[in-house]
């Protein structure tokens, strides 16, 4: 499968780090210069951004955070005059304060170049007819997609935010081949083309790209089972990239991180330090390539690894792993930290199927308990308590071996359930005193 | 080709170089643009080791010429055209081209010297015409293909050159610069230090500008020339605002 | 560079040539390529050959919606399916969508339209545009946004919706231009002061650009009093790229129609004889400058007329007047082309319904509502208000489902709604535009 730029993509090592160090150096003298929150930051630290002479010296910057980000809001935190703007991205969400995230010309380009890796990461070329159905508009990551996609020279049918329907429909007519789109919204195209009884005739998807949700490898199975096509994975967010920061090859072992324009670290969320290479964590991002919105050390709550292992694609890029969840999400049991869709997943494996659970943790004395609340149906309950006594077993042994926590699996019928957990994924009654 | 890595360099207790890190790779032509007093002069005198003072890291061809002599570096293949150029003016065209050569003749490259003369005389014509001429006495535009002749003498594979277009009409600027082009498509490796960023960023692959001896901004050419910060400050109000 | 700026100033002569010169090429393209066109053709008698002078295209054959909707999808592709880079339709009702493709050169070609036509409106880089057109397959939202992007100034693609949010963006990026139906503007002013803001002194507003909706030349004073801001008329329709058809410069009395790009007609609806400059008529536009989708003669069933004066401004270009109304009776509701005849269709369709059917359209709040008066058949009309709440959302649901727009139901006694004589008159638009 093609790379979009070797240049870039199969760097040497050297290569690489010659190329971060130059273009962190020159971002921090930019934003130094430019952007007052991170100049008080560094005179606070007693800092010079001359002072930063290798990539480990990163770690002697203090983060930057979404806080941070809202707070500068309009363009507080951008390194560029006003008039060097010639785009506006928001974060999404309709409430909360925005996030406004300007580009230069500059930024546009590189945003559309990593764009297109991605999407050639993903096996896009130009003879494809690539669906768009993401949101278009400055809240939304179609017009990324879209300027990645018209930079490979495919053709682009802008399915914005249009019903399933009417996207099967134009899909169908105008023979695409390849769909931007959420997981979610994959799996009702699918169903959309099965209730419409089209076939390999009518439909000629042969790959996708999903993102904005959690992915995980079974949904990515019926994905590319129900569509018959080839589903990647690929990062981003709208502070920095989206999409753009990492994109999936044919090797499927992980997202390549595109590291000539975006160095990333690993840290421990608590403690905030920079873990080892391997070790799971919170990403952190700085940007090097950024002229109006550039960030130094952001971090991204989301939670992944970093892989350096070669890929046997040919990028030389480092790998993160699928990202696991979120920091906000994460759940501290006995000081064993993990996340509750790492048990979602333990179920589905075993179970077959992913069920409606929640988590229960209340303490006694100085352990922390841990109970999850499954809710079975009416029948079930009745019909199958032995076989579910097995799985139950089966579960709480797994969660033990691969989490480290010992739990207790409580079936629950499906009135109780909504009583006792009222829709919460998580109640965590320690903090109630 | 060359690498750099935190070059600090100081005149005294003047520091000139705040951390500056660049390179450029084999076959590339690279331009370093900033206004007077950024260190421009100052980062291609520190390469070829006319700065006493400084730290950091320059390596070139794998080797650390950090703090080796003029001379050790000029033999490694690194050839300097200085700002002003620097001629030997009351010597002839042919003196101050053999001049740089120099170091050749010890190493009794003679014949490969005399093929190389011819080279220039091609590339230069007027040279050749003039070759018995005083130096001091050319025009501004021959004294600066003297200069690069005299630089090219040494059979370099890594050319400096401090902004060969000063003190030019924009005619035979531009003609020194189709000259650098050539040069480059030739397959000769060059650092170019301009003021003139336009045409700078005409004939180079990549720019580092630099502000007050530090790099504020680098990438491929073609992008800083849209970058209104660069223009502004460097290319002055001729450039159209609207991008067609 | 400078090439583009020239059709707009040439004199009447030399557009006049350029135009011939460039028909003449379209024709010959169509006719090849085309199998609708060289049909149309060859029933007539006529070759392209045959049309030496601007007058002779009233030999050639007219292309109405129905046979773009019978083309669909690829039956008026005019350059080979791998030059194709973009698909857009119009929106509205459903069955098969009008498509319009695009060729690169196309799109560029669109783009430049919007440029010229933002320009002659004194539009440049240090402006802030936010594009408040729906983004993704109508053309409105992106075509706009591309030609925007290319004078440089900040593009904020803020799309439709969100409206607090993108009012909070307008204040603090200190929005200039705002491109927005006319109905979505006055809502945005009833936002504005709901929030507790001033639409004139809080705002950077100076300029409108007012499309894809009929409105009155009132209602454009009431906008730019409301907002204290230029607003001018712009012209558009998806056959035609989008909007960039035609556009008001600074002398706001009529819309220059870029005639280096379209040759424009008016004729009588019914005789389709061609009509004098200033006779009012249904205008009539032949594509100059497309390589995709070059089409001859499309009945826009707009109702306009050309002034055959020249403008103050001394552009060649001529003006034709506001859009005065339709030959047929669709209306647009928030931003949808909805045609009476479809909404009998899905009426007629359902066996609850009788005969007689009123639709209302009002605004209701700055919103445009649209409220179907149906009388039922006595058999179904069973009295019990679960029922009749059950055939209500029937009705709203298929509505929605065909229609993209969920209207306001209200069922009624069969013999209830007033009967008229000769043709009923079933459409009462009530909102003063």
């Amino acid at each position: 499968m093609a790379i979009w730029n070797s240049h870039f993509e199969c760097m040497t090592k050297d290569e690489l780090e010659q190329l971060q160090l130059e273009r962190l150096q020159a971002t921090l003298n930019r934003v130094y210069r430019s952007v007052a929150f991170y100049r008080k930051l560094f005179d606070q630290m007693g800092l010079v951004p001359d002072e930063i002479n290798s990539l480990d010296e990163l770690s002697r910057i203090p983060f930057t955070g979404k806080t941070t980000l809202r707070a500068g809001y309009p363009y507080g935190m951008f390194a560029v005059p006003l008039r060097e703007v010639v785009r506006l991205q928001c974060t999404s969400g309709t409430t909360g304060e925005p996030i406004g995230v300007g580009y230069t010309r500059n930024d546009l380009t590189h945003w559309t170049e990593v764009s297109a890796r991605v999407l050639c990461a993903g096996g896009v070329t130009k003879n494809d007819v690539v669906q768009i159905c993401f949101d278009y508009s400055l809240f939304g990551g179609g017009l990324g997609f879209h300027y990645g996609a018209e930079l490979i020279g495919a053709s682009v049918i802008p399915g914005s935010n249009l019903d399933p329907a009417r996207q099967v429909v134009i899909a169908r007519d105008y023979r695409t081949t390849a769909l931007i789109a959420t997981p979610g919204f994959a799996i009702r195209l699918a169903a959309v083309v099965r209730e419409k009884g089209l076939g390999p005739a009518d439909i000629h998807l042969k790959r996708g790209l999903f993102t904005g949700e959690p992915f995980s490898e079974r949904t990515r199975k019926q994905i590319e089972d129900e569509l018959n096509i080839k589903a990647t994975d690929n990062y981003g967010l709208s502070e920095i990239a989206w999409p753009g920061v990492a994109g999936e090859c044919e090797k499927k072992k992980g997202l390549h991180i595109f590291e000539d324009q975006f160095i990333p670290e690993i840290i421990d969320p608590r403690t905030k330090e920079v873990l080892p290479l391997g070790e799971e964590g919170e990403l952190v991002l700085t940007t090097i390539t950024k002229e109006a919105f550039p960030l130094i050390r952001y971090r991204t709550g989301d939670i992944t690894a970093l892989d350096v292992s070669p890929c046997g694609c040919g990028r030389t890029l480092i790998r993160m792993k699928k990202v696991a969840g979120r920091t906000d999400e994460m759940v501290t049991i006995n000081g064993v930290s993990f996340f509750p869709s790492q048990i979602e997943h333990i179920f589905s494996q075993i179970w077959g199927v992913e069920p409606r659970s929640c988590l229960e943790i209340d303490r006694r004395g100085n352990q922390d308990i841990v109970n999850i609340l499954v809710k079975v149906s009416e029948k079930i309950f009745f019909d199958e308590m032995k076989k579910l006594q097995d799985l139950k077993s089966k579960v709480e042994r797994e969660i033990y071996q691969d989490l480290g926590i010992s739990v207790k699996v409580k079936l629950v019928e499906p009135d109780s359930f909504a009583r006792e957990t009222k829709g919460k994924r998580v109640i965590d009654k320690r903090e109630s005193s | 080709m060359l690498t750099i890595r935190n070059l600090r360099s100081y005149y005294g207790r003047m520091q000139a170089l705040k951390g500056v890190s660049l390179h450029v790779k084999e076959g590339e032509i690279v331009a370093l643009i900033g206004t007077n007093g950024a260190g421009k002069t100052t980062l291609l005198n520190s390469i070829v080791g006319l700065v006493s003072s400084i730290t950091g890291q320059i390596i070139f061809l794998n080797a650390d010429i950090t703090h080796q002599s003029p001379r050790e570096i000029i033999r490694m293949g690194v050839s300097l055209v200085p700002e002003g150029r620097q001629l030997f003016a009351p010597l002839t065209v042919m003196e101050n081209l053999t001049l740089g050569a120099y170091q050749r003749y010890r190493r009794k490259e003679k014949s490969k010297i005399k093929s190389d003369l011819d080279t220039i005389f091609e590339r230069f014509p007027v040279l050749k015409e003039r070759q018995s001429q005083v130096a001091g006495t050319l025009s501004g535009g021959e004294q600066q293909m003297l200069a690069i002749g005299r630089a090219l003498m040494s059979g370099p594979k890594f050319l400096l050159l401090d902004e060969p277009s000063m003190g030019l009409a924009p005619l035979i600027a531009g003609q020194i610069f189709q000259i650098i082009s050539q040069l480059h498509r030739q397959g000769t490796t060059i650092l170019l230090v301009e003021q003139n960023a336009a045409a700078a960023f005409k004939i180079s692959n990549r720019t580092y500008v630099i502000e007050t001896g530090r790099v504020v901004l680098q990438g491929a050419s073609e992008e800083l020339l849209h970058n209104r910060e660069v223009k502004r400050a460097y290319l002055g109000r001729e450039y159209k605002e609207v991008w067609e | 560079m400078s090439r583009e700026i020239d059709p707009e100033y040439l004199d009447r002569e030399n557009l006049e040539k350029l135009q011939l010169k460039r028909l003449k090429k379209v024709l010959d393209r169509v006719y090849h390529k085309v199998p609708f066109y060289r049909e149309a053709f060859d029933a007539r008698k006529v070759k392209p050959d045959n049309i030496k002078n601007l007058k002779d295209l009233e030999r050639l054959p007219f292309t109405t919606r129905e046979d773009l909707r019978a083309g669909y999808p690829y039956g008026f592709l005019a350059s080979s399916l791998s030059r194709l880079v973009r698909l857009h339709t119009s929106t509205g009702t459903t069955g098969k969508p009008k498509a319009v493709l695009f060729t690169q050169k196309d799109i560029d070609q669109a783009a430049r339209l919007i440029t010229r036509s933002m320009r002659i409106t004194g539009a440049g880089p240090e402006d802030v545009f936010q594009n408040m057109m729906s983004y993704g397959l109508f053309t409105g939202g992106l075509i706009f946004h591309y030609g925007a992007e290319r004078l440089g100034l900040l593009v904020i693609p803020s799309g439709t919706g969100n409206t607090e949010r993108q009012i909070e963006l307008m204040h603090d990026f200190k929005t200039t231009i705002v491109h927005i139906t006319p109905s979505y503007a006055l809502y945005l002013a009833e936002v504005m002061e709901r929030m507790g803001m001033d639409p004139r002194g809080d705002f950077n507003l100076r300029t409108a650009y007012l499309g894809a909706e009929l409105y009155s030349e009132v209602t454009r004073d009431e906008i730019e009093e409301i907002f204290s801001l230029d607003a001018y008329d712009s012209y558009g329709l998806s056959e035609m790229n989008g909007p960039g058809v035609a556009f008001e410069c600074k002398e706001k009395c009529g819309m220059h129609l870029w005639e280096d790009n379209f040759i424009m007609e008016i004729i009588d609806p019914e005789t389709f004889e061609v009509r004098r400059e200033d006779e009012e008529g249904e205008l009539v536009l032949t594509t100059l400058n497309r390589e995709a989708m070059p089409i001859l003669r499309y009945r826009t069933g707009d109702l306009t007329h050309i002034y055959p004066d020249p403008c103050r401004c001394g552009r060649v270009h001529r003006r034709i007047s506001r859009i005065k109304g339709r030959v047929d009776d669709m209306f647009i509701l928030r931003g949808v082309n909805i045609f009476p005849s479809e909404v009998e269709r899905i009426l007629m369709n359902m066996p609850e319904v009788g005969r007689n059917y009123q639709i209302v359209l009002e605004r209701h709040g700055g919103l445009d509502e649209m409220r179907v008066i149906l009388e039922i058949k006595k058999r179904f009309f069973r009295g019990s208000l679960k029922d009749l709440k059950r055939l209500q959302n029937k009705i709203k649901a298929r509505f929605k489902g065909e229609l993209m727009v969920t209207p306001q139901v209200e069922l009624v006694e069969s013999a209830t709604l007033p009967r008229t004589t000769g043709k009923a008159k079933r459409l009462i638009d009530k909102r003063k535009i």
